[in-house]
């Protein structure tokens, strides 16, 4: 692994090799939060520690979205459809009796089978087209729950079977907790995936695809395999939420997978900012939050039901709406901007670390990263005509 | 034999709201390069509004011309405030500002509304045309439907192509940099493109409001197939368009007939992505290949 | 001495950092040709589309006929009585050559120049009328730019390169006609050109750009006789 431009950030502080192997780094990372994942789910309650496993399922997800958005500039509606296919395949294992591990590695499987060929299609679609057949695809799909019902259990859909801790933890283990501590151990793998991914030669290549796809191919980057590769690796992590949640929730229905899910989770990586991992956690949290949220305003304004049952995806539409008009680099995007300043200001750090350093694969990146010139979105018939160049 | 008739029949009546849905994605496509996802969503809203009037008194033409009105205002506000600034954007930035609007639209409505779908009339008998000894599967009101959508059609390809005014606007969407040269006002052209699209997609609506149901994810389906007879069609053309709708309201009504209706929204998906793999530009490329 | 249509006062534009349009001064008076000179980059494009507003000067004003249109909007501007042909002709394809040329005179409503008069100085184009545009070779390309802007009558021309891309004979056919028009019309015309000499030949005024400065400003005999000046900006 090269040595990276923003090692130069953290100074002197942290040793070289750390600095300067991504596969350390990320294994010092994933080890630091998982043991802090563990200590905090300790003190919770066992409310919270269910909150805990919701978050790091939506992190699962999210985290595979924003990687597919941000580096290389693709939309999926259809990741709350993926979930349900990793959901479904876990229940399905879980009431034959196979255990945690298995059943999820091969929902997580699953998925990435079925992303394979959604991914192909998808490396061959644009922008809206294909945000068009994702959305097809998210919702048609929950519709065959109802075309075999006795298989996949129609509008009731499965109950599955609790995960029980092994006996070693105690015979006392809270429930909730074993599902935390999966849920847990499953976003932390997911963070090391796509922690090296983004810093790899794989996510220097998805970024230029996102950055210029002529230029790429003409690089010599095989567009169509990159897309490929980085659909279905976010589709697996969304089966792996899908998964998780099914072993937390117990229940999967067609009715647990609306569109609605897809757009929340868009909302939580835009939000977020597109293309950071960091986002998808600020994502994560407003996914599992924001409906109690909503809920306490409604209660204490005394709202219908009518307007707190809707009030959840009206603020998901809202973020929506809100980031492309003036924010879009999300949260992370404002925090980085903030501690830039703040860096500049002290005489300290990187100095002038751009937005987008090559590399760099946690900065949040801007959705109106590649500056077009405007000359290319002008439909002007004359080729050429338009460019802002000197004459 | 009578079902297969029926089936063709259906088509065609679904086809011609289908063919609605996609001549408004197609006019929006055409002047601002936007694939506006809200569009399911607007003709909703327009829908409820009309239901509305109609609830709570009005005559049915009193509420089809509320649901038209409140269409064309929708969509010349959304342009003017929400989509403008994000025009000269990247795609990206138009997806997700059209998907953040649908999902606020809905959640609107089930606010205001409710998420109880609720019942629309319908403008003419829904009692299918009797021909020998049989009743067939097409209504009086299927024919009205049919109809005016053919003569909206018709009527926007006049605008276009025999007015001033649909001159200007097609100078705006082909080439606005040139047209402001022009002294064409391109921004106004492109506030007017949405709002006469918004009013094509009410109308849509009101049509199909009494077999969907009004309510605030009942016209997801028609967005959706709606986008893949535009893109069946060739998002550039609004002929396309309309023989797209058609095609596509017969092929799933064949589906739906002999497979499920459950299965309508896969076979849309099917569908879209074999035209995307054959065809991207669409049956009826109009004008040179543009970066789609 | 003419009266002055178009005066351009330290208008200066950046494109970021970089300064496209370094604080140039230009007269235009009525009835007469400008010629703007200097080699790829040196900002002659970037100054058309400051004074119609295409792009956003950062300082300095454009006034027509006293009338100051420096942040006016491009239609605005060219509402004014500024017509712009830009650089590449900007024929759009996809509408008929007609159509094209009603578009030019729409704002002027009744007062546009009627059809059969453009179709007089350019017969070429009255038999292509009903084509679309895209069917044009590039000197009736550029003949249905300069038609499209003589329909809205305006007061001031602005011709971005017109002869690029076409063969001598047509040059000297278009320059001679934007020579006869200026004349005939009373128009102030600022000619951007790479083409010097054919430029020269048909101006009242010949002005050098370079790095966006205006960098000698003359008679054109001399200037076209200079030729130490036009090798030296121009490359030849």
């Amino acid at each position: 692994m090269s040595a990276l431009p923003g090692a130069t950030r953290s100074g002197t502080l942290v040793p070289r090799a750390i600095r300067s192997s991504t596969l350390l780094r990320s294994l010092l990372l994933v080890v630091v939060a998982g043991l802090v994942l563990l200590v905090v789910s300790d003190q919770l309650s066992a409310y919270r520690d269910l909150q805990l496993a919701a978050g790091a399922y939506y992190f699962c997800v999210l985290a595979g979205l924003t990687v597919l958005a941000g580096s290389s500039g693709q939309i999926s509606l259809g990741h709350g459809a993926l979930m349900a296919v990793g959901a479904y395949t876990v229940g399905k294992l879980a009431n034959v009796g196979w255990a945690v591990v298995p059943e999820l590695a091969a929902g997580t499987a699953a998925t990435l089978i079925i992303g394979i060929p959604l991914g192909i299609a998808a490396s061959r679609l644009r922008g809206p087209y294909l945000a068009g057949a994702t959305l097809a695809f998210a919702v048609g799909l929950p519709a065959l729950a109802d075309r075999f019902p006795t298989f996949l259990g129609g509008e009731n859909g499965l109950t599955i079977n609790p995960p029980t801790p092994p006996a070693s933890l105690g015979a006392n283990f809270p429930l909730e907790r074993w599902e935390a501590w999966i849920a847990c151990a499953g976003a932390v793998i997911v963070l090391f995936v796509f922690y090296n991914l983004g810093r790899s030669g794989v996510g220097r290549a998805l970024r230029a695809v996102r950055d210029d796809e002529i230029a790429a191919s003409l690089g010599g980057l095989r567009i169509g395999r990159w897309q490929t590769l980085a659909f279905s690796l976010s589709a697996a992590a969304a089966g792996l939420g899908g998964g998780l949640l099914a072993v937390v929730t117990q229940t999967i229905a067609p009715g647990a997978f609306p569109l609605q899910l897809s757009l929340s989770l868009l909302a939580g990586v835009v939000i977020g900012g597109l293309g950071s991992l960091m986002g998808a956690v600020w994502g994560a949290i407003l996914l599992v939050f924001l409906p109690n949220w909503t809920n306490d305003a409604a209660n204490s304004f005394s709202l219908s039901s009518n307007v707190s049952h809707n009030l959840p995806l009206a603020v998901y539409g809202v973020v929506l709406i809100g980031a492309m008009l003036v924010w879009p680099s999300g949260i992370q995007g404002a925090l980085r901007a903030i501690w830039r300043r703040a860096a500049t200001a002290l005489g300290t750090g990187g100095g002038q670390t751009p937005a987008r350093t090559p590399g760099d694969g946690g900065t949040a990146i801007t959705v109106d990263a590649p500056p077009r010139t405007p000359a290319a979105e002008e439909p002007t018939p004359e080729a050429g005509a338009q460019a802002p160049s000197e004459r | 034999m009578t079902k297969f008739i029926d089936l063709t029949l259906n088509g065609i009546s679904t086809g011609a709201i289908y063919a609605a849905v996609a001549l408004a994605l197609v006019l929006i496509w055409r002047s601002t390069r936007i694939v506006n996802f809200a569009q399911g969503a607007m003709l909703m809203f327009t829908t409820f509004i009309a239901s509305g009037v109609i609830d709570g008194g009005g005559s049915y033409v009193l509420g089809f011309a509320v649901a038209l009105a409140s269409g064309f205002v929708l969509g010349a506000v959304v342009e003017r405030v929400l989509v403008r600034p994000v025009e000269g954007a990247p795609q990206l930035n138009a997806v997700i500002l059209t998907l953040g609007l649908y999902t606020l639209l809905v959640a609107l409505a089930g606010m205001i509304w409710g998420n109880t779908p609720r019942s629309f009339p319908a403008a003419f008998s829904l009692r299918g045309y009797r021909v020998g000894g049989t009743t067939l599967l097409f209504t009086p009101n299927d024919t009205f439907t049919v109809l005016v959508v053919l003569a909206v059609a018709a009527l926007l390809a006049l605008l276009f192509r025999r007015t001033t005014l649909g001159l200007r606007m097609r100078a705006a969407a082909f080439a606005p940099e040139v047209a402001r040269l022009l002294g064409v006002r391109v921004g106004r052209m492109l506030t007017l493109g949405w709002a006469l699209a918004a009013v094509t997609g009410a109308l849509a609506g009101v049509l199909v409001a009494p077999s969907v149901f009004v309510g605030p994810n009942n016209f997801d389906p028609i967005l959706i197939s709606g986008f893949v007879a535009a893109v069946i069609g060739g998002l550039d053309s609004p002929p396309g368009a309309v023989i797209g709708g058609l095609l596509l309201g017969l092929a799933l009504s064949y589906v739906s007939g002999y497979e499920g209706s459950a299965l309508v929204p896969l076979a849309a998906l099917v569908i879209l992505m074999i035209v995307l793999m054959i065809r991207p530009t669409g049956l009826f490329a109009a004008t040179r290949e543009r970066r789609v | 001495m003419e009266p002055t249509v178009l005066k351009i006062e330290e208008l200066t534009t950046d494109y970021g950092p970089i300064r496209a349009v370094d604080h140039v001064s230009l007269e235009v008076p009525e009835g007469s040709v400008t010629a703007v000179l200097g080699a790829n980059g040196a900002g002659k494009t970037s100054l058309l589309r400051s004074i119609t507003g295409l792009v956003r000067p950062t300082s300095g004003h454009v006034r027509v006929e006293g009338e100051d249109i420096t942040r006016w909007p491009v239609e605005e501007i060219v509402r004014f009585g500024v017509a712009h042909v830009p650089e590449g002709r900007g024929v759009i394809a996809e509408l008929t050559v007609q159509e094209n040329l009603r578009l030019g005179g729409l704002w002027r409503g009744r007062e546009a120049m009627p059809l059969r008069e453009i179709y007089e100085l350019f017969p070429r184009l009255e038999e292509r009328a009903g084509q679309p545009a895209s069917r044009l070779s590039g000197g009736e390309r550029q003949m249905l730019s300069i038609g499209r802007a003589l329909v809205g009558r305006p007061r001031a021309l602005l011709l971005d390169e017109p002869s690029l891309g076409l063969a001598p004979v047509l040059v000297a056919q278009i320059m001679s006609l934007v020579r006869r028009l200026t004349d005939t019309l009373g128009l102030a015309v600022l000619l951007v050109e790479q083409n010097a000499r054919s430029a020269l030949s048909i101006a009242n005024r010949g002005v050098v750009l370079n790095l966006g400065r205006v960098v000698a400003e003359q008679d054109p005999q001399k200037l076209a006789a200079d030729d130490s000046l036009l090798h030296a900006y121009l490359g030849f």
